[in-house]
């Protein structure tokens, strides 16, 4: 355009890509893609005429016995970051999916899929980490499986669980029972997995990274059970991390749910952390912490009996579930705006400036 | 955090706005220029504690978005090539181009790989001398220096396999662009404070004169944005068209002339076309004749490769401010993030794609 010739300014692009024919990575970031996956292909596989609960395991009735029953897999990169390795996640993950149920864990399976070329040395070390992982939650790795790949099919090492859990007669904890009026838990603050996993990543060395979140939170739903009030639903936070788990549950349960964002906590290293990569810290992966869902009557005794346990470091009310905007997460400012908290496409991208 | 809390204080931002609400007598219409901002202001809802007279216009300073077509698909060109290791920043990745994006080459087999740093992709051709290296080097003026460092490193190290597909643009030609429309409603700049801090205040007095503009240099920050806000509104009911500063903590006037002598040592000015806005004279960077050797279009003969881009949005009436991206009837409808109709919808910094993630009701 020269001065001369002024023209109307049209911004315009291609025409859109309707829909991806290959998988891409985005159908594994606990984002969108992964939403529509799940609900186009698995559920109508596997699951047609049953109704699809976003659970983190399934429940099942064997006799008169309820048991939650959940599988993971495990593929992160580099196999050990600060505060854990892909072992220790690999028994946290499922203890604290069977968890998410009110269930106590009880028996793993542990799959493991190497490389040709891994040192035994390292599989010592993960093996040795899933034991203390294992110990600590008090789970038992009853059964397992090893598969070899040739040398550059898989990163050194992916490991598969699945486990089991006893849920107690009175328990009822889904997303399903999420109602107008609850109040929103959180047991800690955010992000800390996700950036300690990238602090270590090829290319991405930064100091003062936080350290994995990485715990059994078994322990935490036990005591948070002896509550006498009502606890309504949990939920652990993964990939996608808080608004991702948020979005599930506001779409499951037909409610809109409101944060406060002031009230989220998050660690100076991983405001840090996401501010320098241009990340948001709610969507961050996590692995130790929680949000749970309880009638406004029993939040304080909730969050009292949280206080207690060492793995809730700081946990806080950061919002409700309201009647309003029905499957959509809002975040209040700070500076008196509010804003929709999405869920992503995919993973989240690091912006160019 | 130190330099980021004091500038998010929700105390100062109400005193900033009650300073912007005593001053402001008519409506003015104010465009940020650069994505970065406009992504503040929709997630801190700055827009939203504003007087209703001043109107923010969302402006042209996305790199992501303005990159056009062609250059998309020469990348996917070039990152179909066995014997090429496409290195771009996170963002680019999504773009589509004609056909499809940068995931599904990636998905393909093609070697694509997200970097933070330009540097990352010369120490990639070190590691892996029989393959070859080519950065995708987008950008406006701020990631210009690091992006000619590359260049300057890979040439000290003698390197055969290191090349830039370079796409740089530049702010001044823009905001040219976007004043000689006819009727155009911006009235005031809200500049790209990272790109002054390159390029220091020099060259955006001639545009506030020509076009009797005022241009605030603001920063990023919703304090440093209010504040812009604010210093634009008293030149503008005080009928003042200067070049002012609302981000001295990283703004010289003169900018870093470090960084400058070592863009002008490895690029030189050249048209870009620009994806809807179309070609501006001198409005870009490419590799100059030192360094001309690692430009990857010469190196692989991509310029049959072109690109005609249909008309398929609105996101002309948005950059002019004369529709705002939620009242779009494509927004959100057949126009999403993972289906975008139009730029705008594509990068996190693009208006449409920041109105969607925090405005969609």
């Amino acid at each position: 355009m020269t001065n001369g010739h002024p023209r109307e300014v049209t911004l315009s692009c291609p025409l859109p890509l309707r829909d991806y024919p290959t998988v891409q990575m985005a159908h594994g970031g606990g984002g969108r893609l992964m939403q529509e996956l799940i609900e186009g292909l698995f559920l109508p596989g596997f699951a047609a005429g049953r109704p699809a609960i976003p659970h983190d395991s399934a429940l099942v009735e064997v006799g008169r016995e309820r048991l939650a029953f959940t599988t993971d897999s495990f593929v992160v990169t580099p196999l050990f970051f600060p505060g854990g390795d892909i072992g220790t996640l690999a028994v946290c993950g499922t203890v604290n999916d069977l968890a998410m149920t009110g269930a106590k864990p009880l028996y793993l399976s542990a799959g493991f899929i190497l490389e040709e070329g891994l040192p035994l040395d390292t599989l010592r070390r993960i093996v040795e980490s899933m034991r203390q992982a294992a110990d600590e939650a008090g789970v038992q790795i009853v059964t397992g499986d090893t598969k070899v790949v040739d040398r550059g099919r898989g990163d050194g090492m992916y490991i598969n669980t699945a486990g089991i859990g006893l849920i107690g007669p009175r328990t009822d904890i889904r997303p399903g029972r999420v109602e107008p009026g609850d109040a929103v838990l959180l047991s800690g603050d955010l992000g800390r997995h996700g950036i300690a996993v990238m602090s270590v990543r090829e290319g991405l060395d930064f100091a003062g990274a936080p350290e994995s979140d990485c715990a059994p939170l078994h322990g935490l739903v036990e005591t948070m059970l002896a509550a006498d009030g009502e606890l309504h639903c949990l939920r652990d936070l993964t990939r996608g991390g808080l608004a991702a788990a948020l979005n599930e549950i506001a779409r499951h349960a037909q409610v809109g749910i409101e944060l406060e964002e002031a009230a989220i906590p998050v660690c100076e290293g991983v405001r840090s952390a996401c501010e320098l990569l241009g990340l948001d810290p709610l969507y961050a992966a996590n692995e130790g912490r929680l949000v749970a869902f309880c009638p406004a009557e029993s939040v304080e005794e909730v969050l009292h009996l949280m206080h207690a346990h060492p793995l809730a470091e700081s946990p806080a009310v950061i919002g409700l579930v309201v009647d309003e905007h029905p499957g959509v997460v809002e975040l209040q400012s700070p500076f008196g705006g509010g804003r929709i908290l999405d869920l992503l496409s995919g993973e989240q991208m690091p912006r160019i400036c | 955090m130190k330099y980021l809390d004091e500038y998010r204080n929700a105390d100062a931002a109400r005193s900033l706005v009650r300073a912007i609400a005593a001053r402001v007598t008519r409506p003015w219409n104010i465009m940020e220029v650069c994505g970065g901002q406009t992504h503040a202001i929709v997630r801190f809802a700055l827009d939203e504690i504003l007087p209703d007279e001043i109107r923010l216009i969302h402006g042209p300073g996305c790199p992501v978005c303005v990159t056009p077509l062609e250059t998309i698909d020469r990348a996917i060109a070039l990152a179909a090539r066995p014997e090429v290791i496409l290195c771009s920043f996170g963002d680019m990745l999504r773009v589509p181009g004609s056909g499809k994006d940068l995931f599904t080459v990636k998905s393909e087999g093609g070697d694509v790989r997200v970097v933070y740093s330009p540097i990352d992709a010369v120490t990639l051709a070190r590691k892996h001398p029989d393959r070859q290296v080519v950065f995708f080097a987008i950008g406006f003026e701020t990631t210009a220096p690091a992006n000619a460092m590359a260049a300057v490193q890979a040439a000290r190290l003698g390197l055969e396999n290191f090349s830039m597909l370079v796409a740089h643009v530049l702010v001044p030609p823009a905001i040219r662009a976007v004043l000689d429309v006819p009727d155009c409603r911006v009235q005031g700049f809200l500049a790209a404070g990272h790109v002054c801090t390159v390029m220091g205040a020099a060259e955006y007095r001639p545009l506030a004169e020509r076009y009797r503009v005022p241009i605030v240099i603001t920063g990023f920050e919703p304090l440093d944005i209010l504040r812009g806000v604010l210093m634009c509104v008293e030149q503008l009911e005080s009928g003042r068209h200067e070049v002012a500063n609302a981000y001295p903590r990283a703004v010289r006037p003169e900018g870093n002339p470090a960084a400058q002598r070592q863009v002008a040592e490895v690029f030189e000015p050249t048209g870009r076309k620009w994806r809807g806005i179309g070609e501006i004279p001198a409005s870009g960077w490419r590799l100059g004749p030192a360094y001309a050797r690692f430009d990857a279009e010469r190196r692989f003969d991509l310029g049959h490769i072109t690109a005609e881009e249909p008309d398929a949005c609105r996101a002309g009436d948005v950059l002019q401010g004369r529709l705002r991206p939620c009242e779009c009837p494509s927004f959100g409808v057949e126009c999403t993030p993972e289906q975008p109709l139009g730029a705008l919808m594509v990068s996190a910094e693009g208006a449409c794609a920041a109105y969607y993630r925090y405005r969609r009701k």
